[in-house]
């Protein structure tokens, strides 16, 4: 059944079929879409969910939390400052071993106010155990949201799943939306240990040093095994639904002298760079990256590799660059690009390509090369 | 239907607490807990209550209790509330959360919980600082009283959290105190009948933060009452009950320097701050009075 | 938007690939809105915003008082213009169409409003941009008023180069 849709629209498309027990969340600019047309679609007999116009983000997250032990399926989307204010209870959510779902629509982080794509919000969630992907059309939007389900509560996995869009650049574009009837696709939700008063157990007691770093332990081994358990689901939604994904998204990367790595709509808009540079006669490649957590596996062997970061960690780097150098042990030109919604071309990524400096980095916009 | 004024045997705080001797929060939670019954659960942040748990794999609370981070109680609550909804489960959903979980921190989530009319009771229990990590000054620390953070004395008058909720147009809320158990246990039982949410605040004598002897707790706590510092009364649909312990302290109120001369926290109070409490004690009772009678 | 929206489902319709987005200006009542809509018949992967139009699409001519709509328009290209009667514009392909007195002559009004959204995808299909029976397969999709069908077929017939 195909349609024109936003992708904040395909977001919640999505959630409608996964059907989430509750659905706890605050409006922030870009993603208020996401939570009024699910408001809208439990108003009007659409959703069987409850819907928990909360009054804070903190608040979102604090009741899928408590949903979530209670042994319900919850969803969650939010932004920027409302990611931020959610931080202590991302934490949580991971560390309770819960399998929410959220939608982030990537936006930069004030002062000043801006409202554009930039993914500085969930790279800074980066260490909590969240699993993260990142997703650069309509589409992919809607699929990813069906499969995070599905990957978050299975049973070697257990961990909450950020899906991040970029703001304005794809949650409020309209692209083709082909939808589907998930079936089973999306198991019933089954979490072990939910509260049960005949069997009284304390959640998030306290742990001491000699018992505490073992769960943090158990949230790395699961998200080790969530590689397998990604691949796994992306398969089976292959073979169900007939579109393929991978850990990355990979164009005219094998015989590639050079490949260009981004996360998000820029991942897609530099496969248009490729194919001009190829005309120039030079073998250039776009490595699309999905997953950020867990990171994948990339194998970047006799190419030069040009990241571009739509963020920043100040006094250190571009995360996107330094996650590569340090995981590949390899050198990169690391671009600093797009931040705060900076308008970036097919061209500007073609001419990041040409004129490559491996080992360095160059903020795009600023005067000269940095 | 008929409440039980017969307090249950059966103990739902199992033996070695690590709790101070003569902790009132301690006190308050096992009659808490023995008018709730076992189909309930709490939701208890960061505080006393979740310090003297115990440490992992054991719990010491015979009911399922969700640790939650400290502003974070009533949202969390809110979640499992609306799910029990949604899958028709009757377990209740108790947030026990001390002063400064209330007042301070987690005063937002609570108002909001409040108002989206979440089906949960909400107990605070208030030892009138941030026992847990110390004793410092919390919203709920009385005038004068002296905590880590205020050494000399705290120069605010304590917030009326009591008057918050009632802006909140609850169904049913309730002032308590550990030393009048039949009263707290008939209060809990009493809200537990409403659904949409409701209010109980009891007061927790604390000793290393009053800075009394452990043994004293029960009288302090009758002191507030009977001096006044602390009423006793209940609220359903804003329609106002006081309790018998404080009619009895309004006819004749016992001299408010007995109970604070007992508190180490009050010692060195000036007589000005002594008597500013004694007028919020006299409007207090004269508030009370008017709005039963006009009832 | 809606316009755009139309645009990209009568493409969708035609069997193409379509993308439609809005220019985050201000949105407020009264200032110029632009929307973008790309048409290919292959997958789309462009996001950044439309430096060189293929059309211009014109609703309210007062708006180019005080923007430069033309901005980037390829040499030849075509715009196409709310207007009464003919305009040029030297270096392009100019169609005007009167959407205006089409929409008040269907009585196609809301508030007082012409609505221009539905009646201007009938001018884009007369100048071949999407077919007419996308056209209207697209209107219906999103407007069950047939008044908006009649103002399309109106506009179809009546736009002139």
């Amino acid at each position: 059944m195909k349609k024109i849709v936003t992708g904040n629209k395909a977001v919640a498309e999505a959630v409608r079929v996964a059907k989430p027990d509750i659905v706890a969340a605050y409006p922030i600019t870009p993603q208020t879409e996401i939570v009024e047309t699910i408001a809208d679609y439990v108003a009007n007999g659409q959703l069987a969910s409850q819907y928990i116009a909360v009054e804070s983000e903190h608040s979102a997250m604090a009741a899928c939390i408590g949903a979530g032990i209670a042994g319900g399926r919850t969803f969650t989307a939010t932004s920027s400052q409302g990611l931020l204010y959610m931080h202590e209870m991302t934490n949580w959510a991971a560390g309770a071993r819960l399998p929410i779902v959220m939608a982030n629509v990537n936006r930069s982080l004030a002062p000043g106010w801006n409202l554009w794509a930039e993914h500085t919000d969930a790279l800074q969630e980066r260490d909590t155990g969240w699993l993260q992907v990142y997703v650069s059309t309509v589409q992919e939007a809607y699929d990813t949201i069906l499969m995070a389900f599905r990957i978050a509560e299975h049973n070697d996995v257990l961990l909450p799943l950020m899906v991040n869009l970029d703001g304005f650049t794809l949650s409020h574009i309209m692209q083709p939306l082909d939808t589907v009837e998930p079936g089973d696709f999306i198991p019933p939700i089954h979490l072990p240990e939910t509260i049960d008063p005949k069997n009284p157990r304390g959640y998030g007691t306290i742990a001491g040093p000699a018992d505490y770093f073992r769960f943090r332990w158990e949230i790395e081994r699961s998200m080790r095994d969530a590689v397998r358990v990604i691949e796994e689901t992306q398969a089976v939604f292959s073979q169900r639904f007939g579109r393929s994904y991978g850990l990355t998204e990979e164009y005219r990367c094998s015989d590639a002298d050079v490949v260009v790595i981004a996360l998000g709509t820029l991942g897609k808009e530099a496969e248009v760079a490729v194919d001009i540079l190829r005309e120039e006669g030079i073998n250039a490649g776009s490595l699309r990256l999905r997953w950020f957590r867990p990171f994948p596996e990339l194998d970047l062997a006799g190419k030069d590799v040009v990241v571009i970061d739509r963020d920043y960690s100040f006094g250190f780097g571009g995360v996107l660059a330094h996650s590569i150098r340090s995981k590949n042990m390899v050198n990169v030109f690391s671009v600093i690009a797009g931040l705060g919604g900076q308008e970036v071309t097919y061209d500007d990524i073609a001419g990041f390509i040409r004129n490559r400096r491996i080992g360095e980095e160059y903020w795009f916009g600023v005067n000269g090369h940095v | 239907m008929a409440i039980i004024t017969e307090i249950p045997t059966e103990e739902y705080i199992l033996k070695c607490t690590s709790a101070c001797a003569g902790c009132g929060d301690s006190l308050t939670l096992r009659y808490v807990l023995k008018a709730a019954g076992p189909d309930s659960v709490l939701v208890m942040p960061a505080g006393c209550t979740a310090a003297f748990q115990g440490i992992y794999p054991k719990t010491a609370y015979a009911v399922p209790v969700v640790n939650i981070a400290f502003g974070a109680a009533a949202a969390c609550a809110s979640g499992i509330s609306s799910l029990f909804q949604a899958t028709g489960r009757k377990t209740r959903v108790i947030v026990y959360a001390g002063d400064g979980g209330t007042l301070d921190i987690g005063l937002q989530a609570m108002s909001g919980a409040f108002e989206r009319r979440t089906d949960f009771l909400y107990i605070c229990y208030d030892n009138e600082a941030y026992g847990n990590t110390g004793m410092q000054r919390s919203g709920a620390t009385p005038l004068g009283a002296r905590t880590t953070t205020t050494p000399v004395g705290k120069t605010e008058m304590k917030k009326d959290i009591d008057a918050i909720i009632a802006a909140h147009n609850p169904p049913y809320q309730a002032t308590a105190s550990a030393s009048y158990p039949q009263d707290l246990f008939r209060k809990v039982k009493k809200a537990l009948t409403f659904h949409g949410p409701t209010f109980i605040h009891v007061l927790s004598p604390c000793p290393p933060g009053w800075r009394y002897s452990s043994e004293n707790t029960v009288e302090v706590g009758r002191l507030a009452v009977k001096s006044g510092m602390w009423a006793l009364w209940e609220r359903e649909y804003g329609k106002l009950a006081i309790s018998a312990p404080t009619k009895t302290a309004m006819k004749k109120p016992v001299p408010l320097e007995d109970y604070l001369s007992l508190q180490g926290r009050f010692k060195g109070i000036d007589e000005k701050t002594v008597e500013l409490l004694k007028e919020q004690i006299a409007e207090n009772f004269h508030s009370l009075a008017t709005r039963e009678e006009a009832l | 938007m809606t316009a755009a929206r139309l645009l990209a489902m009568a493409a969708l319709h035609d069997g193409n690939y379509a993308t439609a987005c809005p220019f985050y200006g201000a949105e407020r009542r009264g200032a110029p809105v632009v929307s973008y809509v790309r048409i290919d018949s292959h997958p789309i992967r462009i996001y950044s915003q439309i430096r060189n139009p293929d059309l211009i699409v014109v609703l309210d001519q007062s708006v180019m008082q005080s923007v430069d709509v033309l901005h980037g328009l390829k040499t030849g290209g075509k715009i196409l213009i709310n207007s009464t009667h003919k305009k040029d514009f030297f270096g392009y392909v100019t169609s005007y169409v009167d959407l205006t007195g089409i929409a008040l002559r269907e009585n196609l009004v809301v508030a007082g409003n012409p609505i221009l959204n539905t009646p201007v995808i009938g001018a884009l299909a007369g100048t071949g941009i999407v077919s007419a029976d996308s056209a209207k397969s697209a209107i219906r999709s999103m407007f069950s008023d047939e008044r908006n069908i009649r103002a399309a077929e109106a506009a179809y017939h009546e736009v002139r180069v």
